[in-house]
């Protein structure tokens, strides 16, 4: 019973256990470039939620034949194409603040900058 | 013409953020004007917005001539046109203000400050214009991106206070982009139209809860609803004085704004109410909120911290108002969104100009600055009082429909809380007025912050008492668009 459940959604047991390890990754971790992994791996796992959703089975890619077929949902996709964009532009602009904390405090370690900047 | 308006705001200032580089590349100085010029351009198009739907009735704007719920529409009822005055009004008059202030505060960095200020403004004013909800993701990314670099302009401390801002940003939009993940599964759509149509029949299931939680949360961070704030006073503390004005009166209005969109329309009033008490947490977290931010303004010395911590309970007023959900709170804790934007920017940048004149942050050491900067103190006092709530300015209006409300709808408890914080909010900023006005101050020379810095804060302290007195204007509005939402009282 517990096991038919697992497969038949296994895709969102796989989505929340990387949703968790990025969520550690953001919280736990003190070293801002691990942060910054952290963070992407939490956006991407819900990337794949979204994609994993719009699966049709048997389905094809959604171009327009003349024979009728069955095609996966594209809305999805189109909406997960603009969240890699957003997710991208954030992690430059994470990537592009650690550069500039590191020469402005010499270090990447939260503790040590908290501890420069009193 | 008028019925491209919704999107016109949007377009212009795409427009205009892409074009600051080649501005900037003509000249340098032409960087701050033409953000004035495209904000005024905005606030322009807002009013007429705002004129239109009060007299005509809600707009809606299909993108592309697509039809929704397939086309993404931006649909503009009085809520959003409120929303968008505000916005666009505090945008236009701080980079006015900015000339100056950002000159000396972080010189030479006219061309990316000004691209992104462009895009700031943009994004929020796309939040408050859309009526779909994948695109409001797509807006509060912009504007949040734009608000994270922003904020790095700053000192050195405020590098780390964007990337804290930044981490927790992330997780916020990260919640937002789930919770319309789920509705759009179990629904297919993303028109909030739309939504509020096909998701009744659904309120049994769990999903719709969860997606609530994850829209909830997220939302929270975003307007930095108290125990989730902890980005907000470093940010705010670091930031240009500028940006800290601007992001006080927008940014977090506009996450409330958000909230208020998902549950009062895309969600529908019953089901956060009576199903889920959702209100009625969010009610208490407010209330906590605002004891605790008046409490740790006390404690700050710093007054940019101070003005920050004292945001926080503001946003608990907001957020208090609109989930006591009877009418005369909502109106209160919407009208307080208005009251709120022009005090709390009208103060920043009061902190702004002593920094400018004097380069003082300590409130301690503020000693003779009514002497100084007379207007400027005149109209910090006047903002104070309206924090504090005392007739006839907006603060009071404002927290008078709030009080009523909670009479109404017999949470004594929520009385209590408004009065004794109303009684912190005075004691924080009476240690400002004593060091300003009272005690011996000689030899001290008159010296106001620049026209250009000192009209933006006159204005705002007109308005601020404008508003107090004829505050049957705002009212008037705002109460249009809570009868048509909560249809069930009187």
């Amino acid at each position: 019973m517990v096991l038919d459940i697992i497969f038949a959604k296994y895709n969102y047991i796989i989505y929340i256990t990387l949703m968790t390890i990025g969520f550690y990754g953001m919280i736990g971790k003190r070293n801002l470039i691990k942060k910054l992994i952290g963070m992407s791996i939490f956006q991407y796992s819900i990337f794949l939620f979204y994609v994993s959703a719009a699966d049709v089975s048997g389905g094809t890619a959604p171009i327009l034949l003349n024979e009728p077929a069955v095609y996966v949902n594209p809305l999805p996709h189109v909406l997960i194409l603009t969240a890699i964009v957003v997710a991208v532009s954030t992690l430059a602009v994470g990537l592009s603040l650690a550069i500039r904390i590191y020469r402005e405090f010499g270090t990447l370690d939260e503790d040590k900058i908290l501890e420069l900047s009193r | 013409m008028i019925e491209h308006f919704p999107v016109l705001i949007i377009a212009i200032g795409l427009f205009g953020a892409s074009f600051t580089p080649i501005v900037g590349l003509i000249r340098k100085e032409l960087c701050s004007p033409w953000a004035s010029f495209i904000t005024l351009l905005q606030l322009i198009i807002s009013i007429f917005l705002l004129y239109r739907v009060i007299a005509a009735g809600n707009m809606s704007y299909w993108l592309g001539g697509w039809e929704p719920p397939w086309g993404i529409e931006y649909a503009v009822d009085i809520l959003n046109a409120f929303v968008l005055v505000i916005v666009a009004g505090v945008c236009f008059s701080v980079s006015i203000y900015g000339r100056k202030s950002l000159a000396l505060e972080v010189p030479g960095k006219e061309l990316p400050l000004y691209t992104l200020y462009i895009l700031l403004t943009t994004g929020m004013l796309g939040i408050a214009v859309t009526g779909d909800i994948f695109n409001l993701y797509v807006f509060l990314e912009i504007g949040s991106l734009a608000a994270y670099a922003l904020i790095a302009i700053g000192d050195r401390h405020s590098l780390m206070a964007s990337f804290n801002y930044m981490i927790m940003g992330t997780i916020s939009a990260s919640f937002i982009l789930l919770g319309i993940g789920y509705l759009y599964v179990m629904t297919g759509t993303l028109n909030m139209a739309d939504l509020s149509a096909l998701l009744p029949s659904l309120y049994g299931r769990p999903v719709i809860l969860v997606a609530l939680a994850l829209l909830v949360v997220g939302l929270s961070i975003k307007t930095a609803l108290f125990p989730l704030h902890t980005w907000l006073p470093d940010a705010y503390t670091h930031a240009p004085s500028a940006i800290s004005a601007m992001l006080s009166g927008t940014f977090t209005k506009v996450g409330i704004y958000a909230l208020i969109r998902v549950m009062f329309t895309v969600i529908s009033p019953a089901y956060v109410i009576e199903t889920v008490p959702v209100m009625s947490i969010l009610s208490w977290v407010a209330a906590a909120g605002i004891i605790a931010g008046s409490v740790l303004a006390i404690a700050q010395y710093d007054i940019k911290r101070m003005l920050a911590y004292s945001s926080l309970s503001q946003i608990g007023y907001i957020v208090l108002g609109i989930s006591m959900a009877n009418k005369l709170a909502m109106t209160g804790g919407i009208l307080h969104i208005l009251s709120h934007s022009l005090m709390k920017v009208g103060l920043f940048m009061v902190a702004g100009a002593i920094i400018y004149r004097t380069g003082i942050r300590n409130i301690y050491q503020l000693r003779g600055m009514g002497k100084k900067m007379p207007l400027t103190m005149a109209a910090f006092v006047i903002g104070a009082l309206s924090m504090i709530g005392i007739p006839p300015t907006i603060g009071f209006a404002s927290k008078f429909y709030l009080a009523w409300g909670a009479l109404y709808a017999g949470e004594w408890v929520f009385v209590a809380v408004i009065l004794l914080s109303s009684l912190l909010t005075a004691v924080y900023f009476w240690r400002i007025f004593e060091n300003v006005y009272f005690g011996v101050h000689e030899g001290i020379k008159k010296e106001e912050a620049p026209l250009s810095m000192l009209l933006p804060v006159l204005a705002f302290a007109f308005l601020v008492l404008l508003f107090g007195m004829f505050a049957s204007i705002p009212i008037g509005i705002i109460e249009q668009w809570v009868t048509g939402v909560l249809p069930g009282e009187d």
